[in-house]
C-alpha cells in the first residue's frame, strides 16, 4: 500500500517538477560568467600590484611574495567585510569575489563578525571556520595523498 | 605583460567556479573545496610553478593556489625526512592565508558588529 | 464546525478587534510603508542580538494591538505565537514580557493562519474571551540561521527571497466591531521533492494549491466566493506555478483576484529577488494592508493561505527535500456583530 502511494506521488513530483522549471527564474549564466571574470581578474590585478610592491619596497622575491600579498588581500576583505559592502561585492561578482583567497578570507571573517553575539569562546572561536572549514580540511588532505602519490612514484619509479 | 595575464588568469579561475555555481548548481564550500583540490593535484603533476611564472597573481590569488601549496610543503619536507614528511610538511610552505584569516576574523569580531 | 476532513467552519465569528503592525527599515521604503503602526530605522533595535532585537518587535506589535483594542494584556486568554528561530526562543522571550498564558507554535511562514485557525476554534467554542495571534520574523536572524552569516559575500540566485523584518499580531474576540473570522482549512504536508533551499516558492506552491483545492471543496463553494486569494510569500515563482496548478485541476480563477504578499510588501527596485518571505511577510501584509482595504469596504471576503516551507539547515545538509504545508483562514468584513 505505502509503495503505491509513493509511487503515485513520484508522478506527481516529477510532475511538478517541470511545471515548476517552466516559472523558474533562469540564472544568466553568461552575465554572471562575465562578471566574475572581470571582478576576479582585477582583484587579481590587485594581487599583482600589492606582489610588485613588496618585491620592489621590501626583501621579497617572486617566489616569496605570494604571502604578504595573500596577506594583505585579506586585511582588505576585513574592512570590506567589516564596513559591510562585501556582501554586495559578491552577490553582483559571485565567483569573482568568491574564489580569490578574499572569498576565503571573507568566510571566515564574516562568521566571526556574526557570531560575536554568542561571545568569544564559543561564538567567535568555534563557528569562525564554519564556512572555510572544508577547504583547509580537504585542501591539507588533497595534499597528504598527492604528496603520499607523489614520493612513492618518485622513490619506486626513480625519476 | 605580468599585469594582464593575472587579470585574465585569475578572472579564469573565476569564471571556472561561476560555472560550478550557476550550471553544476554546487554549493561555494563545494566549489572551493573542489578548486583547491585541482590546485593539489596541479602542483603534483607540476603544472601549478609554470602557470605562478607566467601568471603571477592571477595563479597565486585564486584558492586553488593554496592545494598547490600544501603539496609544496608537503613535497619539501618528504624531499628531506622521507615519506613522514609528507605528513608533518604541510603547513611548512603556507599559512600566510589561514593566519591571516584567523587574525582578522579576531580583529573583525572585536571591531566590528554586523550590518544585516 | 467541521466540514469534510479538514475545513472548520465558525458560527459565532470570532472578530479581529484590532492589528499591531511593525516594521524594519527595509519595509519603510518599500510598497506599503502605510501598513505599518511603526518602523525602526535599524536592525538592532538597540538590542544586544538580532534574535533579542525580533522579540522587541513582536512585544512591540502585540503591544500596539491591545492598546488599539483598549483591552489590557491580563484579559488575554492566550497568546499563539511561533517564529523561525531554533525553539522558538525569541517569541518564548516575547511571551515572557506580555505575560499571557502561551502555546508556541512553529509553521514557519505559515504560522500567521495556523495561529489564527487556531485561535478563531478556541473562540468559536467558548474556549477564550481574547486571544493575542501573531508572529515574527527578522532578516538578519534568519540568514545567519539558516543560509550564510549576514556579512558574507555569497551570491543568491534570482529564485531566492528576502525574510521580511517585522512582526504582525492580530487581538481576536467573541464579539465587538471588525472583520470576522469565518472558517479556517488546517492543510497537509506537501513535499514535491524540491530540494533547493533558494527556491522555496517553488517549493510551497503545491501546497498552496493543495490547502486552496481542500478548501473550496469542503466548503462547497468556488474561487470567485472570494474577492481575494491571499498566498503568505510564494514570490514570482510559487504565484505562477501555483496558478498554473489551480488551472489544473480546473479551478476558475482571476488572475488579477490571486496576489501574494510576497509580491506586494515591497518595491520595484528593492533587491528582494524573487520577492518577500518570512512568516512576518503574510502577517505584517495582511494586517496592515489587506485588512484596511477590507474595513474600507474594498473586500467583502478574502482567503489568506499563508505557506511555510518546513526544513532545516540540518535537513537541508542531510540531503532531506522541503515538506512544505499552507493554512488557509477566510476572513470577511464584519457586520453589526454584538
Amino acid at each position: 500500500m505505502a509503495d503505491k502511494s509513493k509511487q503515485g506521488s513520484n508522478q506527481d513530483a516529477q510532475n511538478y517538477q517541470s511545471i515548476q522549471q517552466k516559472h523558474e527564474i533562469k540564472r544568466p549564466v553568461f552575465f554572471n560568467c562575465l562578471k566574475a571574470f572581470v571582478v576576479g581578474g582585477l582583484i587579481c590585478l590587485i594581487g599583482q600590484l600589492i606582489s610588485t610592491f613588496y618585491i620592489r619596497f621590501f626583501d621579497f622575491t617572486e617566489q616569496t611574495a605570494g604571502n604578504p600579498t595573500v596577506a594583505t588581500l585579506i586585511f582588505l576583505t576585513m574592512l570590506c567585510t567589516g564596513f559591510g559592502f562585501y556582501d554586495r561585492i559578491g552577490q553582483f561578482a559571485g565567483a569573482g569575489t568568491a574564489v580569490p583567497v578574499t572569498g576565503f578570507g571573507n568566510a571566515v571573517i564574516s562568521s566571526a563578525i556574526e557570531h560575536k553575539t554568542e561571545g568569544y569562546i564559543l561564538g567567535v572561536g568555534t563557528n569562525m571556520l564554519k564556512l572555510a572549514g572544508p577547504v583547509i580540511v580537504y585542501g591539507v588532505f588533497s595534499a597528504f595523498v598527492v604528496g603520499l602519490v607523489k614520493t612513492i612514484i618518485t622513490h619506486w619509479g626513480g625519476f | 605583460m605580468i599585469f594582464l595575464w593575472a587579470f585574465i588568469v585569475g578572472g579564469l579561475f573565476c569564471v571556472i567556479g561561476q560555472i560550478m555555481f550557476d550550471v553544476f548548481k554546487l554549493t561555494p564550500a563545494h566549489t572551493l573545496t573542489t578548486l583547491v583540490i585541482i590546485g593539489a593535484l596541479l602542483d603534483g603533476f607540476g603544472l601549478y610553478e609554470p602557470l605562478i611564472d607566467f601568471a603571477g597573481a592571477g595563479a597565486t590569488v585564486p584558492i586553488t593556489s593554496f592545494g598547490n601549496s600544501l603539496v609544496h610543503g608537503a613535497m619539501e619536507e618528504a624531499g628531506q625526512h622521507g615519506l613522514i614528511g609528507v605528513l608533518t610538511g604541510i603547513f611548512e610552505v603556507t599559512s600566510a592565508g589561514i593566519s591571516a584569516a584567523i587574525i582578522f576574523g579576531v580583529i573583525g569580531a572585536l571591531v566590528f558588529k554586523p550590518k544585516g | 464546525m467541521l466540514y469534510g476532513r479538514q475545513t472548520w467552519l465558525f458560527e459565532n465569528k470570532p472578530v479581529i478587534l484590532s492589528t499591531g503592525v511593525v516594521g524594519g527599515p527595509f519595509e519603510k521604503d518599500g510598497n506599503i510603508p502605510d501598513a505599518f503602526d511603526f518602523l525602526y530605522d535599524d536592525m538592532w533595535l538597540k538590542q544586544a542580538s538580532f534574535e533579542k532585537a525580533q522579540t522587541m518587535m513582536l512585544e512591540d506589535a502585540g503591544k500596539y494591538a491591545l492598546t488599539k483594542a483598549g483591552i489590557k494584556k491580563d484579559q488575554v486568554n492566550f497568546f499563539i505565537s511561533g517564529d523561525l528561530t531554533n525553539q522558538i526562543t525569541p517569541t518564548s522571550f516575547a511571551a515572557k514580557t506580555l505575560e499571557i498564558p502561551y502555546i508556541g507554535i512553529f509553521s514557519a511562514c505559515a504560522t500567521v493562519t495556523e495561529s489564527l485557525a487556531m485561535a478563531a476554534f478556541y473562540l468559536n467554542s467558548q474556549g477564550a474571551e481574547y486571544i493575542l495571534s501573531g508572529t515574527a520574523s527578522h532578516n538578519a536572524a534568519a540568514e545567519r540561521q539558516f543560509r550564510f552569516p549576514t556579512e558574507y559575500g555569497g551570491q543568491k540566485p534570482p529564485t531566492a527571497q528576502w525574510t521580511v523584518t517585522g512582526a504582525g499580531c492580530a487581538l481576536l474576540g467573541k464579539e465587538g466591531s471588525g472583520p470576522v473570522i469565518t472558517s479556517a482549512t488546517i492543510g497537509k504536508i506537501v513535499d514535491m521533492g524540491i530540494t533547493d533551499p533558494f527556491n522555496m516558492g517553488g517549493a510551497m506552491a503545491p501546497a498552496a494549491a493543495d490547502t486552496i483545492l481542500t478548501h473550496l471543496k469542503e466548503r462547497e463553494i468556488s474561487a470567485d466566493y472570494y474577492d481575494l486569494i491571499i498566498t503568505g510569500d510564494l514570490g514570482k515563482i510559487g504565484h505562477q506555478a501555483s496558478f498554473e496548478l489551480l488551472q489544473e485541476a480546473n479551478i476558475q480563477i482571476d488572475e488579477n483576484r490571486y496576489v501574494d504578499c510576497g509580491m506586494t510588501i515591497y518595491a520595484e527596485d528593492q533587491p528582494v529577488l524573487a520577492g518577500g518571505s518570512g512568516p512576518a511577510c503574510a502577517a505584517v501584509t495582511t494586517y496592515g494592508h489587506f485588512l484596511k482595504r477590507l474595513e474600507k469596504g474594498e473586500f467583502k471576503r478574502i482567503l489568506l493561505v499563508a505557506t511555510g516551507a518546513l526544513h532545516s539547515p540540518l535537513s537541508m545538509n542531510q540531503k532531506d527535500s522541503i515538506p512544505c504545508i499552507a493554512h488557509a483562514v477566510s476572513i470577511e468584513a464584519g457586520g453589526d456583530n454584538s
